[in-house]
């Protein structure tokens, strides 16, 4: 039953952004700009205004075919022009150029709780919020106690929800949402809300909407997730789909495109956040030896070394190492140290991070690092570079690649049985 | 209930050629049924279901009214009476400064009658046009999240003065038991004078509210309208008033000619009707709405990007 569902010839969605300090289109800005147009064609120069006003394509080229009964991850970094496929799709905004081919209704669980009235109780913000995403009051009448189970927030139900835990919130507001049943069920990283069991729930909820026939569209920077969820993946980068294949090929090629972009000189990555005020310049990793590799045995003593622009009083330096799907593992952090960071009592412009031994199981590894001067984040940069961990061994314990039991190996001695 | 069962439940409501959206739209066909509709999605494109997504919408309508209204009077202490107290402050307001201060002539019938029979259709106008005009705004999360067609939005915003117009209508029954003044056969004319009164409104309030998702400028300039609209209608005072020659020109604003039908329909005939500036308010009210549902639908696909 290979029934496309969803069909997109080259969309494309462009924005029109204009550079100015702030504030909302007014129409003074609005006649002025009019008025200028009018004296500018006429002495022919350039407008200097048109200079400030530049194309933006969110989305290019964009083409998908979707089966009905699909479950397909979208994955692909912030501002890739996911959330503006998805946008198209669920008809909120029209496309600029190419068309759509949907058949049946697509709803959008773009954000939870949307709609939600914060003086109505829970009672009748079920009733809106349906009527929102447009199930019909016999429909909503006939789920409203799967819906309030689901919630587990029964006992408040005639309580307004601004008097409602923001947990308590959130799971009412999936619970109205996860029993919607369209023939398109757009889901973008909403399942990072509430607790574990409440993630577990929502999770079950979305594979029984999947068997139940339906097609989902998975949103999410969680690529364990979407690899669980979903069979196939779709790759969006800088508003093109580059890769369609399956979801372990897609999410592969994603990590490998993160890795192309990590270039030894931090300096030329334009992607980062932060004030800027000094700069990560390079992260060497050293090995026992302390000779700069990206290849350490299991086990073995290692260095991180960020090497800085300048020096700062106060300046922490932070990084997180992630697994191969996008998990974070474990984060170091100069500023949870007791005693004062030896870089900026030296002066030395860099930061030295030694392990005595890396007890990570074989494997590839990301860093994300930042630095930061208190609240202010001053650098933070995704990927500043890759690990890879061989097979080594810890003691007289071997440390071997466990896939799908964890990364992490712990120090530990077998006593029993005696 | 099963899938088959809501379906039949749906279909009730609807005549035949919306069998097919509706079952696609609500009450889910099994995976695998081919009555899925294709609609096709493109820059530009027109939506010939636009009506019949109205409909699926219907009971979006329904409870956002009914959200407005529950919401308007929440934590209030006399709710609802908040309408009355309001309405009895403005007529009390208007009577002493135009009727006693200012010696305005009432036509042979109890000043506050003539005032009330004016207060009616004004304020319907002021909070209706108000409301409307920023509910694309105040619904914005709405609007940038979920799609819906989006003229349910002003249309559900005219509900709550509609239910405060109906509370009034009320208070005007009281007023007139207590003046012994009993309507004659004219007051069977009111409908269409509030019709009129909705149709200007709401052609209004849909101009005012697809620009103010756009220019918030807006918002001020209904504001204007709102206040300074009381004194250039006839409110507070009969239109007789004003000399035969300004007549003509006076009718432009379209209020009058709905304020002068109201006192009319409720107050025996009096003051007279004048024909060339009620035919003109009819006029005004015609192409308002319709200029203002051509402007909404051509604006509307923008709204989630600029608001």
């Amino acid at each position: 039953m290979a029934d496309v569902i969803l069909s997109a010839e080259r969309l494309g969605k462009q924005y029109l952004l204009r550079h100015r300090v702030a504030g909302y289109d007014t129409l003074r800005e609005k006649l002025a700009e009019n008025l200028r147009r009018l004296t500018h064609a006429r002495n022919s120069g350039p407008d200097p205004r048109a200079a400030t006003l530049e194309e933006f394509w969110a989305l290019r080229d964009v083409s998908l075919q979707v089966n009905q009964g699909e479950t397909v991850g979208l994955i692909g970094r912030n501002g890739a022009g996911k959330s503006t496929l998805l946008r198209i799709i669920s008809r909120i905004t029209e496309p600029t150029e190419g068309r759509l081919r949907i058949r049946g209704r697509a709803a959008s669980l773009l954000e939870v709780g949307t709609g939600f009235h914060p003086e109505l109780t829970g009672r009748e913000n079920i009733y809106l919020n349906g009527a929102i995403l447009g199930m019909p009051k016999s429909e909503i009448r006939a789920k409203f106690d799967e819906i309030v189970d689901f919630s587990e927030v029964a006992q408040f139900l005639d309580t307004p929800v601004k008097r409602y835990s923001s947990g308590m919130y959130v799971r009412l507001a999936f619970s109205v949402a996860a029993h919607l049943e369209p023939d398109i069920l757009i889901v973008d990283e909403v399942l990072a809300v509430g607790d574990a069991a409440f993630q577990k729930k929502c999770l079950e909820r979305m594979a029984e909407v999947s068997r139940m026939g339906r097609t989902i569209l998975f949103v999410s920077h969680n690529l364990g997730l979407v690899k669980s969820m979903c069979r196939r993946g779709v790759l969006i980068e800088g508003g093109r789909v580059v890769c369609d294949d399956v979801v372990d090929a897609t999410v592969a090629q994603y990590l490998e495109r993160f890795e192309a972009t990590a270039s030894a000189n931090l300096l030329e990555r334009a992607q980062r956040h932060g004030t800027g005020r000094v700069r990560l310049s390079r992260l060497d990793i050293r090995d026992s030896k302390l000779a700069i590799t990206g290849r350490v045995a299991a086990g073995q003593a290692v260095q991180f070394v960020f090497h800085v622009t300048g020096r700062l009083p106060e300046l922490t330096c932070a990084f997180t190492i992630y697994d191969s799907i996008g998990q974070a593992i474990t984060c170091f952090d100069s500023a949870l140290q007791d005693s004062p960071n030896p870089g900026a009592v030296t002066g030395t412009s860099s930061f030295v991070c030694e392990l005595s031994e890396l007890f990570l199981t074989p494997g590839r590894y990301r860093i994300n690092a930042a630095l930061s001067c208190g609240d202010e984040l001053v650098d933070h940069v995704e990927s500043a570079a890759m690990l890879d961990v061989d097979q080594g061994i810890s003691g007289t314990q071997l440390l071997v690649a466990t896939p799908g039991y964890g990364s992490v190996y712990m120090p530990h001695r077998w006593v029993g049985p005696c | 209930m099963d899938a088959e069962a809501r379906r039949t439940r749906a279909d009730r409501f609807t005549p035949e050629g919306l069998i097919v959206i509706h079952a696609a739209a609500s009450s889910h066909p099994p995976p695998g049924d081919s009555a899925l509709q294709e609609r096709i999605i493109e820059a530009g494109y027109r939506d010939s279901r636009y009506l019949l997504e109205l409909w699926h919408f219907r009971e979006l309508f329904y409870f956002l009214a009914w959200r407005d209204i529950l919401v308007r009077y929440k934590q209030t202490a006399v709710g609802i009476a908040w309408v009355l107290i309001k309405a009895l402050i403005t007529l009390l307001v208007l009577t002493v400064v135009f009727g006693r201060v200012a010696q305005l002539p009432s036509d042979g019938v109890p000043y506050p009658l003539l005032v009330f029979a004016a207060l009616l259709p004004w304020q319907f106008f002021a909070s209706a046009l108000t409301d409307c005009s920023n509910s694309l705004v105040g619904n914005s999360d709405l609007v940038a999240k979920i799609y819906f067609p989006r003229l349910i939005i002003p249309g559900s915003a005219m509900i709550v003065s509609v239910v405060d117009f109906a509370i009034s209508s009320g208070v005007l029954a009281l007023l007139l038991m207590w003046y012994g003044f009993a309507p004659d056969w004219r007051i069977l004319i009111l409908p269409l004078f509030v019709v009129l009164a909705a149709a200007i409104t709401f052609g209004a309030g849909l101009w005012f509210a697809a620009l103010t998702a756009e220019y918030r400028d807006f918002r001020f300039i209904v504001g204007f309208i709102a206040q300074l609209g009381l004194y250039i209608s006839p409110v507070g005072f009969s239109s007789s008033v004003v000399p035969e020659e300004w007549r003509l020109l006076y009718s432009l604003n379209p209020l009058v000619g709905v304020i002068d039908g109201f006192r009319w329909a409720i107050l025996r005939g009096t003051p007279d009707l004048y024909w060339p500036g009620l035919a003109m308010s009819f006029v005004f009210a015609l192409l308002l709405l319709a200029s203002g549902l051509w402007y909404f639908r051509r604006t509307e696909r923008r709204f989630a990007d600029v608001i």
